[in-house]
């Protein structure tokens, strides 16, 4: 999933400083599972600014509204009946979905309220980390399942570094060094013949160096 | 066992103080409350195994929320106690009381 955090109070409200008609949008994907912005916490925000607002002496109006993707126009376009009946959109889905919004309602700001960090899983209950950054040309065949590219700070192909110690990356003590990981899996699956072939350097331009990336189905396009 | 306590508390029954979510008690505070008090179960005594101590983690949190949206942390409160403890409880809505009527009526209060 793509895991976001809600941006600082102050910072929202700084942005909605000027309206006193929100539209408050979440999204039912992603950020609902990794508790951001789903309908949930939509309606915490709101509750929050209201109670900001109403304290400052500037109340306002705020709609609440969880599409079921923002990503697709088919469900930014079920927006139309309401988003004109407000000053100002702001979207708490990741910044697809902020700038997907945007671009169907040119005559509308569609505001931040998360920062969207990266795609992860839910470790656990209440927790994400990150597993992938969608280099475009996938190896986790070679790595037994362990990407050096997301979980390696360097995102080295043939670790690990010299900042590896017991297990632990030096960028930060409790991140396990990923090439650690990939040795201990070559063992558990009694591959490490594997470890002795060097990997030659990266082609990143199918990452996000290339810029940015399109994806075309032409049997399913209408 | 004829105890009083504070007339203007308004009691809200919940099947467990695991079901009391956040935007449930910043709805209080949108609603006009200038307090809100959760009592659950004693610890370690949830009929549902942790609902109580999952409530006590939801009031942290919208202790942060309250800070952030100028209402105050102080106006939120958690307490455990058993149903044996109907002493307690008139002591604690009496000192909930004293203690919210100090920091004055909810700033995010409408008015006429």
């Amino acid at each position: 999933m793509i895991v976001a955090n809600r941006k600082p109070f102050e910072e929202i409200i700084e942005m909605l400083k000027p309206y006193s008609k929100i539209l408050l949008l979440g999204c039912n994907e992603c950020v609902t599972v990794c508790a951001t912005g789903g309908a949930k916490e939509v309606s915490v925000l709101a509750s929050e600014i209201r109670l900001f607002r109403q304290k400052e002496g500037q109340p306002v109006e705020i709609k609440e509204l969880t599409l079921e993707r923002n990503c697709d126009t088919e469900y930014v376009e079920s927006l139309k009946p309401a988003i004109n009946d407000y000053e100002v959109a702001i979207s708490m889905a990741c910044g697809c979905g902020i700038q997907f919004v945007g671009e169907h309602y040119r005559d509308k700001l569609v505001l931040p309220a998360v920062d969207t960090t990266f795609y992860g899983v839910a470790e656990e209950q209440g927790v994400w980390t990150e597993r992938c950054q969608g280099c475009g040309a996938c190896v986790l065949d070679k790595t037994l399942g362990i990407c050096p590219v997301t979980r390696c700070a360097k995102s080295i192909f043939n670790g690990p570094c010299g900042g590896s110690q017991g297990g632990k990356c030096e960028v930060n003590k409790e991140t396990p060094c990923a090439w650690q990981l990939i040795v201990d899996r070559y063992k558990e699956m009694n591959m490490l013949e594997k470890y002795l072939e060097i990997q030659p350097m990266k082609n990143w331009s199918t990452s996000r160096d290339g810029g940015p990336r399109k994806r075309v189905r032409e049997d399913l396009k209408l | 066992m004829r105890l009083s306590y504070p007339t203007n508390i308004k009691i809200v029954k919940v099947p467990c103080t695991g079901r009391v979510d956040i935007i449930h008690i910043l709805k209080a505070f949108e609603g006009g409350a200038d307090g809100v008090c959760l009592v659950g179960c004693l610890e370690g005594d949830c009929h549902y195994l942790r609902g109580n101590l999952r409530a006590r983690k939801r009031v942290e949190h919208v202790k942060l929320l309250l800070e952030e949206s100028g209402i105050g942390k102080e106006r939120v409160a958690m307490h455990n106690l058993s149903s044996a403890q109907g002493q307690r409880f008139a002591e604690i809505a009496r000192e909930m009381t004293e203690k919210i009527r100090a920091l004055g009526p909810n700033p995010a209060r409408k008015t006429g």
